[in-house]
């Protein structure tokens, strides 16, 4: 361990939901994207599912907000290091959305992409189970654009770049397929407990 | 495989270079050498790191200070020195009230002090210096790009390079004395007697694009996230594709 002299942190209380190398943004919510935030309206907004599926589908905003609702309350964890603790997203679970396309035995991984162009991969494992949204609600209001609105993916037990904001499309595949920051040098998968932050952690 | 389908998309600015792995995933000690005022609330922090394998200007890394008990804090910054540098890196930091961090370094450290880095990260911001470049920060944000400029003197390069700096008043403009032609600094609060004082706008970007260079700019916003917004929306409205503009939010 390298100790930096008369560095002693703020004071803490220790919190358990505090993945290692984290700390608690409290109020804020910071807005990290590479892009230029589009201006996309709900009505523009569309969700489609294709790939290794039984049947490929796109779902308009009203058809997807035919599905039933679904919220997550619960934290986020962003690769830069903060964290959120209790937030609440409205949306719909993903397993509505696939239970209707029905994925192959084949396949395993998905990339999700966004209507800016950005795409993040992940394993299929971790877009089931009741463990991913699409949401378009943030603490009962819609979603702001900077963080993702009309609607983004919601995967909160990955770092938060995995929870592709503007989500276009999830393309369902039979192998892994590096996205945009994975590209750029981060982890594949982005588990926080683990700290995988940059590939070869 | 089923037909796949992919939206008209804007943006998908591809990274510009592949990121080591390597030297992603390595923490390094990086030794205190030098601290140099910037402005009031900025100074530069200069540290000899022996094992630094070089970096490309706009690039950052990822910073991390422990405590005796074994409590970690982890930041990103921007790297400020240029490539040409070896061996050495610099880094600029803001004083932010009440912070965790930078408090540390603008009230505790002193040269001969260590920390750990990791990196370099992050290929999307980058610039290799092969393509014009129009460069916008405001604060702190001017920092990955002075690593930018400073390549681009140190090479001796011809490409068109222009900077667009926001900054409160005189006094707060990070780097002041290192522009040159290059450069037009925007004063928000406070500036000499006959210069204008206000936002970032319109009048400040339009000329800048109107004079492109052929084959056009490749643009580079930096800040905080308001001024991200701004700028870029300035961008595009003044014509720049969106595909061509990349940002570095700093949260
Ligand atoms: C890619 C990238 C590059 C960056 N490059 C630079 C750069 O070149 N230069 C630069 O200066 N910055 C840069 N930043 C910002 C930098 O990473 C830090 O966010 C910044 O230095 C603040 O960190 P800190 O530890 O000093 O403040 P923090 O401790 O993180 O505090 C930030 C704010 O939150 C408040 N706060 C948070 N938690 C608490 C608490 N428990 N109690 C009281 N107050 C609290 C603080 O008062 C303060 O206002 C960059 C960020 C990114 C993402």
């Amino acid at each position: 361990m390298n100790v930096t002299r008369g560095f002693t942190g703020r004071p803490r209380v220790h919190h358990p939901g505090l993945p290692p190398g984290q700390y608690d943004a409290g109020d804020d919510w910071p807005v990290l994207s590479a892009e230029v935030t589009p201006d996309l309206a709900a009505a523009d907004w569309s969700f489609r599912i294709d790939g290794l599926v039984a049947e490929p589908r796109t779902w308009s905003w009203d058809a997807a907000h035919a599905l039933a609702p679904s919220a997550y309350e619960g934290d986020i964890h962003c690769v830069t290091s903060w964290s959120k603790f209790g937030v609440r997203f409205g949306g719909v679970s993903l397993d509505a959305f696939l239970g209707l396309v029905r994925p192959d035995a084949t396949a395993t991984h998905a990339v999700a992409y966004s209507h800016t162009g950005y795409t993040t991969n992940l394993p299929l494992t971790d877009l089931t189970g009741g463990r991913a949204w699409i949401a378009w609600e943030y603490d009962g209001r819609p979603l702001p654009a900077e963080h993702g609105g009309p609607a983004r993916l919601l995967v909160p037990h990955l770092y938060f770049w995995k929870s592709a904001k503007w989500i276009a499309g999830l393309r369902i595949l039979d192998h892994d397929e590096p996205g945009f920051w994975e590209q750029n040098g981060y982890h594949a998968r982005g588990n926080p407990w683990e700290e995988q932050r940059y590939s070869g952690d | 495989m089923t037909e796949t389908f992919v939206p008209p998309t804007r943006f998908a600015v591809p990274g510009r270079i592949a990121v080591s792995n390597r030297a992603a995933a390595v923490w390094q000690t990086a030794t205190l050498t030098e601290i140099r005022r910037e402005t009031p609330h900025a100074a530069t922090f200069r540290f000899a790191v022996p094992g630094w394998q070089g970096h490309l200007p706009g690039q950052h890394l990822m910073l991390r200070l422990t405590a005796e008990d074994g409590y970690g804090a982890q930041r990103h910054y921007s790297i400020a020195s240029p490539p040409e540098d070896a061996g050495h890196i610099e880094l600029t930091l803001d004083h932010v009230e009440g912070g965790e961090v930078s408090g540390w370094f603008h009230t505790v450290a002193e040269p001969g002090d260590e920390v750990q880095v990791r990196g370099p990260l992050s290929g999307f911001f980058a610039w290799p210096g092969d393509r014009p470049a129009l460069l916008i920060g405001a604060g702190s944000g001017v920092v990955p790009l002075m690593s930018m400029v400073r390549h681009h003197r140190a090479q001796g390069s011809t490409v068109p390079l222009r900077l667009l700096v926001s900054a409160r008043s005189p006094q707060e403009l990070i780097y002041a004395r290192e522009y040159g032609d290059e450069t037009t600094p925007v004063f928000t609060r406070d500036a000499a007697a006959g210069v204008p004082v206000g936002r970032m706008s319109a009048a400040h970007v339009a000329p800048l694009l109107d004079r492109a260079p052929p084959g056009g700019w490749e643009a580079y916003v930096c800040g905080s996230n308001g001024f991200a917004e701004h700028a870029s929306r300035l961008l595009v409205e003044a014509g720049q594709p969106v595909h061509r503009i990349r940002i570095e939010r700093f949260g």
